[in-house]
């Protein structure tokens, strides 16, 4: 690959970077010269592949979604199924690799943030699976969103903190999460969900991701006879994204498109993104980014329909491939999202989670307006089974 | 010289050592902020770190972040802090002043701006809790070049070449973070820090000032004993949460005296 962001300080362009208190720096190099170590060793690169071989059960399928394509009238949409993968969502592919890491660093204890509850999630059962304490923070008002979600992580022996700070979203869980770390840094290893953070954060959890890429890569020629004209993924953080997006990055011919979430709209500012909407730079979690702020520089409160994308920031590879070009980026609105997510359950039989929704909205925006000899692939990163309470409460619904 | 330097010579004439109370700018309201400050001083505090609040305290405990939720409540902006410090110079011309708080505010009003602003309020340094120095360079530039102190933390697992270079950008005092945690936790260890001391002595010439934990004056006056400089945040902060009204200047000024008589006695 030609393409070899970020530098040695974790820097994207002017984003990126480390960002953090100086009691946090320690841990951070530790960390820094484990991944830089153990991302080449032989045998932790096999021990992840069979995890993700065995437990996790990759390779996730490409599916062609014809009825939904038809219907649209356009554009061939396929979708990478990571919702099939163990736990539901891409998430597991980074847990994996973290907690491999951490059980070689010796860390018996890991801790995580979570929006939606699926990185939760993923956390809890790569900790039951390798023997690890687990401690997840989580924002109040998810707790109450994501319920189901809460007692996964509590089946698979986590603790579950709901955060009261703030806006009680993803953002607070990610402050307390940071503040857990900071107070136990000898035993824990802080498992971050997102393509964001201080370096090596966005790195290392890219690199456990692009897993999807990797295989869409040698998946699409056999199912569809060659590569995507387009590449949709959402992005709150930009995990799922990054990861369907890496081994695409040095093939131009591929557009390569994130979905964020508009909330109520751009013009509301009520809406979770910073990159559509232009954002300012600014500096929150370790990194440099695209940031809802105010004009003094505080973090404003978002939102969006979908826990997971409800989140001020954006990692910072993002912000990079926005400024040069190499990715678009567009909002979806909750309503539009809300919509797809029915089209998918009712022409295909998937219950797409509303962050994928998201991608699948711009999908459905986009594939009717081109050739029926088009192809379009959407990283339907997770299965919506979590959202169920949601989408029913918004149809007036008690479960 | 330096507001900083002056007063650290000062003690250090006098075999005394400093005492940093911190509170942050706007709480429990804009008004009271001043007049808390010159409370501060008649009290005894040599150097007060004046807290900038953040929507996303994320070094701070919860009794620090409390205290910026109820400073944002009022719209405290760092623009609002200035003022608050221009108000507070024009009767104290010998207080040294530090801006205590995140990056991201200042990001938002520029660094430039920020640091002529601050030599003209007369701030005298500035602590960016989640800028290090490997992000600070151009930054802190604009800052010394207004005649700004930037100041550094450090912590226990700060290792002696950071110490080194740390050192080298350091001005004013260096502040050592004495636990591993976030401000206010309780669980500060006196040989740990006694143990760091040597090491980052032999690096550093600057004042080294010790905080986060300290929560009684026998603690203070331990610390006092193996430093140049005791910093109070979490405990004068809890004390201003738990007054009612009018009682926030007399109940912070009443302990930072106490701390005071500790420290003297180290």
């Amino acid at each position: 690959m030609t393409y070899n962001y970020p530098d040695s300080s974790g820097h994207f362009g002017p984003y990126g970077g480390i960002y953090v208190a100086e009691t946090l720096m320690g841990a951070l190099e530790e960390l820094r010269a484990a991944y830089e170590h153990y991302r080449n060793d032989p045998e932790f690169v096999a021990e992840f592949a069979y995890e993700l071989k065995h437990f996790v059960g990759r390779p996730s399928p490409v599916y062609h979604a014809k009825r939904w394509s038809e219907h649209l009238g356009g554009a061939q949409i396929f979708l990478k199924r990571e919702d099939l993968n163990h736990t539901g969502a891409h998430k597991v592919n980074n847990t994996v690799g973290q907690a491999l890491l951490a059980k070689r660093m010796g860390k018996p204890r890991v801790i995580a943030e979570t929006g939606a509850g699926q990185h939760g999630v993923a956390t809890a059962t790569v900790a039951a699976r390798y023997g690890m304490e687990c401690v997840v923070y989580m924002g109040a008002e998810d707790v109450q969103r994501q319920s189901p979600n809460v007692f996964r992580m509590k089946l698979l022996g986590a603790t579950v903190v709901p955060v009261e700070s703030g806006s009680k979203t993803l953002k607070d869980a990610l402050n307390e999460a940071m503040r857990d770390w900071v107070t136990n840094i000898e035993n824990t290893f802080y498992i971050i969900g997102t393509v964001a953070g201080p370096h090596p954060y966005p790195v290392m959890v890219r690199d456990f991701n692009s897993i999807v890429s990797r295989e869409a890569v040698a998946q699409m020629p056999e199912i569809a006879g060659r590569q995507p004209d387009a590449i949709i993924a959402c992005v709150g953080g930009g995990s799922n994204a990054m990861g369907v997006f890496y081994h695409y990055l040095d093939m131009p011919g591929v557009r390569l498109i994130g979905v964020e979430a508009g909330g109520h709209g751009i013009g509301s500012g009520s809406h979770a993104a910073p990159l559509t909407a232009n954002a300012k730079v600014g500096v929150l979690h370790g990194n440099k980014t695209y940031l809802m702020q105010d004009e003094n520089g505080q973090i404003i409160e978002t939102h969006s329909i979908s826990a997971g994308l409800d989140y001020p920031g954006v990692g910072p590879e993002h912000a990079w491939l926005k400024d040069s070009g190499r990715a678009e980026y567009v909002a979806i609105n909750d309503d539009e999202a809300l919509a797809a997510f029915h089209n998918l359950c009712r022409f295909e039989g998937i219950i797409p989670a509303l962050e994928s929704s998201h991608a699948l909205a711009h999908a459905a925006k986009i594939a009717p307006r081109m050739g029926k000899d088009k192809v379009l692939l959407v990283n339907l990163s997770g299965r919506g089974d979590k959202d169920i309470n949601t989408v029913a409460r918004l149809k007036g619904i008690t479960l | 010289m330096s507001r900083i330097q002056t007063t650290f010579e000062k003690l250090k004439l006098h075999h005394r050592k400093a005492l940093i109370p911190f509170i942050t700018a706007g709480d429990p309201a804009p008004a009271i902020t001043v007049p808390l400050l010159h409370a501060l001083v008649e009290a005894g505090a040599d150097v007060i770190e004046l807290g900038v609040p953040f929507s996303d305290p994320m070094a701070d405990g919860p009794t620090i972040q409390r205290a910026s939720e109820r400073a944002l409540k009022h719209g405290v902006s760092l623009h609002d802090v200035l003022g608050m410090v221009a108000q507070f110079r024009k009767t104290d011309s010998a207080t040294p002043l530090v801006l205590m708080g995140y990056g991201n505010p200042i990001e938002a009003m520029g660094w430039e701006r920020f640091a002529r602003h601050c030599a003209e309020a007369g701030v005298d340094g500035v602590l960016t809790v989640d800028f290090p120095p490997e992000e600070s360079h151009e930054a802190f530039g604009h800052l010394q070049r207004h005649g700004i102190d930037p100041i550094f933390l450090l912590a226990p697992t700060t290792r002696d070449e950071r110490i080194a270079s740390i050192a080298k950008q350091a001005r004013g005092y260096v502040y050592y973070v004495s636990l591993k945690g976030v401000t206010g936790a309780g669980n500060l260890d006196l040989s740990e820090i006694e143990r760091k001391m040597p090491q980052l002595r032999k690096h550093i010439s600057l004042p080294i000032g010790v905080g986060f934990g300290i929560r009684d004056a026998a603690t203070a006056q331990a610390v006092a004993k193996l430093c140049d400089g005791v910093v109070v945040g979490s405990r004068i902060v809890q004390e201003i949460e738990n007054a009612t009204g009018q009682n926030v200047i007399a109940n912070a000024g009443k302990l930072v005296g106490e701390l005071r008589l500790a420290v003297d006695q180290a």
